[in-house]
């Protein structure tokens, strides 16, 4: 894109101003992150320390050790000190000589914890940060494999990658398909989660044969579908990249197991969990902060859910919606370590293609993406509202969704189905969809070059306003006495209203006290 | 009596199209299997259109053809669904027009079940397969109690809500778990509220049998696949439109 001078008479000063309104808006937000603690953050701490597996119920060994850390430090403030300071205080005590051991342990009832003052914290904080440096070390190692296969087997050939799903709900079933996946041509695959999952207070352990719609994001699902795709990397000359969803009550857990068995993308949204799986607000933006500077480390590409928001109100009237999410997770980003190219903002075209003039308002649409954020892996999601069964008008509009694709150069693209909202896709749907795709990058994949709206056509046009009313949705959101959680609460995101003391995962959110330790964090924050 | 027969470009033609995917490489002989099913599904003549291979195992095939088959639209017979099924702005005007008030639902997973994939799928604003959740209509006002809710606490919180309906989903069928904590939170509300009051009951899970809804005390059962734009509609056609006749 041209860097210079905007093709959409772009303001540098609106942008730059619209830029200043989303740091204010998230700044508090920010604030609030740091100042509370969740236990999907302290399990997470957990994890990285090395803790895995589950006990005879299947409830994660991570689980258990937190509970009990924090039911008997009850009196004392419970999770506000973090877990980090009373579980490495027991193993020094000698309770146990490990951490599996100890987690064990502490579900029989057979150890105390306490919060360890002077000396003893100051051994328990050192041994703490040594034990969870190491899983640290794993994710740096994984992310170096990462770099190291794409330079063996080569990246994908162009822009867009091409995003296929798989969801079959077993992941003996899923691998197979994935691996034909990317025979067909996806750059990556995404394996779609079991429905309900992102409720769950737990990560559910080991490989899993049943799902709803989808499979379980579990530890052991991750290491054998990236191993089938190194397989499948190696077969196909070329680097295929993994996704999954780092969303949800164990957001920050998973966000750590898909950097320690090198998933390549996880979907991770900052609003998404409160606006559509009504998540606590606090408990999200904790989670949120933690997960991506998680993914930070580990060079895992984001993808937000913009996409969400026009699924549930008109996508024109809702358009500014979608940049003002965006702008507000680029500041949520770039504050927790994500760089540009770790940013697969999300945006869709789902404008009623009966309305006049919509493919233009979608080309006007992406462009403004585009030119706000230039240095970015768009996102690019298919129609899926309007798809209606009639196979061969979706097959129709999801050529015109390539082709604003290829207009605006989207990093990702999100295959559409013909028969979204009929079927799960069939092989020949898959070889369908492909087909369309290739067909327009090859036919215009460079039309861009050519391609200059008018600078005070319809496009351009609407572009600038669509900014406009962001900015306008922006201000909006800073008019309320408490800023962004206000705004959540009374329903400035589409219907839903959202206040910050309700919604699933609220006692799972502690304050932190003044000798609060997390070394997962100061490590990662040491990072930046 | 009206005998039809499908339409090409000439009345009387027959002329169907198909396309389908074999599980064999492509050549002449796969070719000529496409040909024989579609023979066998009643097109002759048929003529394969289109052949395409996609990767080594599997061929893509486009049939044209005419079928000799005639519908007669009079022995024509239709399960019709004993409800209309409404879009939300439909529900919400009905609701609006007839109660002027919200709707009130309550929804949980009873028992011990953790599962709550069904009730979400109904009630969450997200959805399912493509329908957003009852939380979506604006004229419903929803209760999510989520899961591992027991039968007194259900009725407690339908009851200090005005529930107009009590909305359960029950995913684990272990020793018929569901059907167990079904009758007993059937019989819990029946305890607990005169006939002419007691909230509607529905009850849902994949493996519920649709017809037994009277031997588990309920109003309905619905089984799997259910979307929220089903269970909104019937909630207007059991309240709403009762209410209004």
């Amino acid at each position: 894109m041209s860097r210079s001078r905007s093709q959409l008479g772009l303001d540098p000063a609106e942008v730059r101003r619209a830029r200043a309104l989303a740091r204010k808006a998230g700044k508090p937000i920010v604030r609030l992150a740091q100042q509370h603690t969740t236990v999907s953050v302290e399990r997470a701490t957990l994890r990285l320390a090395g803790l895995a597996g589950a006990d005879a119920e299947g409830t994660p060994w991570v689980n258990r050790l937190a509970d009990v850390v924090r039911a008997d430090l009850e009196a004392d403030g419970g999770l506000a000190h973090g877990v980090a300071l009373p579980v490495w205080d027991a193993l020094l005590r000698g309770e146990a000589e490990d951490l599996e051991t100890l987690a064990q342990k502490a579900s029989a009832g057979s150890v105390r914890f306490r919060l360890p003052e002077g000396r003893d914290s100051q051994r328990a904080r050192a041994a703490a940060k040594r034990q969870v440096a190491g899983g640290l070390r794993t994710i740096d190692r994984n992310r170096k494999e990462r770099d190291r296969l794409i330079k063996r087997h080569g990246d994908a050939p162009r822009q867009p990658w091409i995003y296929l799903i798989v969801a079959t709900g077993d992941i003996h079933e899923d691998i197979p398909q994935a691996q034909q996946a990317a025979r067909e041509g996806a750059d990556v695959i995404a394996v779609i989660r079991s429905t309900g999952q992102s409720l769950l207070d737990f990560v559910p352990e080991g490989a899993t044969r049943e799902g709803f719609a989808g499979t379980y994001a579990t530890q052991e699902n991750f290491r054998l579908m990236r191993a089938a795709l190194d397989e499948s990397s190696k077969e196909l000359g070329r680097y295929v990249r993994l996704t999954n969803y780092a969303s949800g009550l164990c957001m920050p857990e998973i966000a750590t197991l898909a950097g320690l068995q090198r998933l390549d993308m996880m979907l991770n949204d900052s609003m998404y969990g409160i606006l559509f799986r009504d998540i606590n607000p606090i408990r999200t933006f904790v989670d949120q902060r933690f997960s991506r500077q998680v993914h930070a480390r580990a060079g895992i590409i984001i993808n937000t859910g913009e996409d969400n928001y026009l699924t549930t109100a008109d996508a024109v009237e809702a358009a500014h919606t979608v940049t003002t999410s965006q702008l507000l997770n680029e500041y949520f980003a770039k504050e927790a370590g994500l760089e540009d190219w770790q940013l697969g903002l999300g945006h869709a075209f789902e404008i009623d293609p009966d309305v006049p003039e919509s493919f233009r308002l979608e080309l006007a649409h992406a462009m403004l993406a585009r030119e706000l954020f230039p240095d970015a892996p768009l996102k690019w999601m298919p129609p899926t509202r309007h798809m209606t069964g009639d196979v061969f008008r979706g097959y129709l509009l999801d050529g015109f969704f390539n082709l604003v694709g290829a207009l605006t150069g989207q990093g990702i693209l999100l295959v559409g189905m013909m028969t979204e909202a009929v079927v799960t896709p069939w092989l020949s749907d898959r070889d369908l969809a492909l087909q369309n795709v290739r067909y327009v990058m090859n036919a215009a994949g460079n039309l861009r070059e050519d391609f200059h709206p008018a600078p005070d056509g319809f496009i351009a046009t609407r572009a600038r306003e669509v900014l406009g009313e962001s900015i306008h949705l922006l201000e909006q959101i800073l008019d309320h006495p408490n800023g962004l959680l206000d705004a959540i609460a009374d329903g400035t995101f589409g219907l839903m209203k959202r206040p910050a003391d309700a919604g699933r995962g609220l006692d799972g959110v502690a304050r932190k006290s003044s000798v609060y330790y997390n070394p997962a964090t100061e490590l990662l924050e040491a990072d930046q | 009596m009206t005998i039809i027969r499908p339409y090409g470009d000439t009345t009387g033609d027959g002329m169907v199209q198909t396309s389908f995917t074999l599980p064999i490489p492509h050549s002449k002989q796969a070719e000529g299997a496409a040909l024989q099913l579609a023979n066998k599904m009643g097109m002759d003549p048929a003529l394969v259109v289109h052949a395409k291979p996609m990767g080594p195992d599997f061929t893509f095939f486009v049939v044209y053809g005419r079928v000799n088959h005639l519908v007669d639209t009079d022995q024509v017979v239709v399960v019709e669904r004993d409800y209309p099924l409404l879009t939300p702005k439909e529900v919400n005007a009905s609701v609006k027009r007839s109660l002027r008030r919200r709707l009130v639902v309550v929804g949980a997973c009873i028992g011990t079940d953790a599962h709550t994939v069904g009730i979400d799928a109904i009630l969450n604003i997200k959805g399912f397969a493509g329908e957003k959740g009852l939380e979506y209509y604006r004229e419903l006002k929803v209760v999510n109690l989520g899961a591992q809710v027991s039968v007194p606490q259900l009725v407690a919180r339908a009851t200090e809500e005005k529930a107009d309906a009590v909305l359960v989903s029950q995913v684990v069928t272990q020793r018929d778990a569901h059907l167990l904590n079904t009758r007993e939170m059937s019989a819990a509300f029946r305890e607990a509220y005169p006939p002419a009051r007691r909230p509607l009951l529905i009850v849902g899970g994949p493996r519920f049998d649709e017809t037994m809804s009277g031997e588990l005390g309920v109003d309905r059962v619905f089984s799997r696949g259910t979307t929220p734009g089903e269970v909104a509609s019937f909630l207007v056609h059991r309240l709403v439109d009762r209410k209004a006749s």
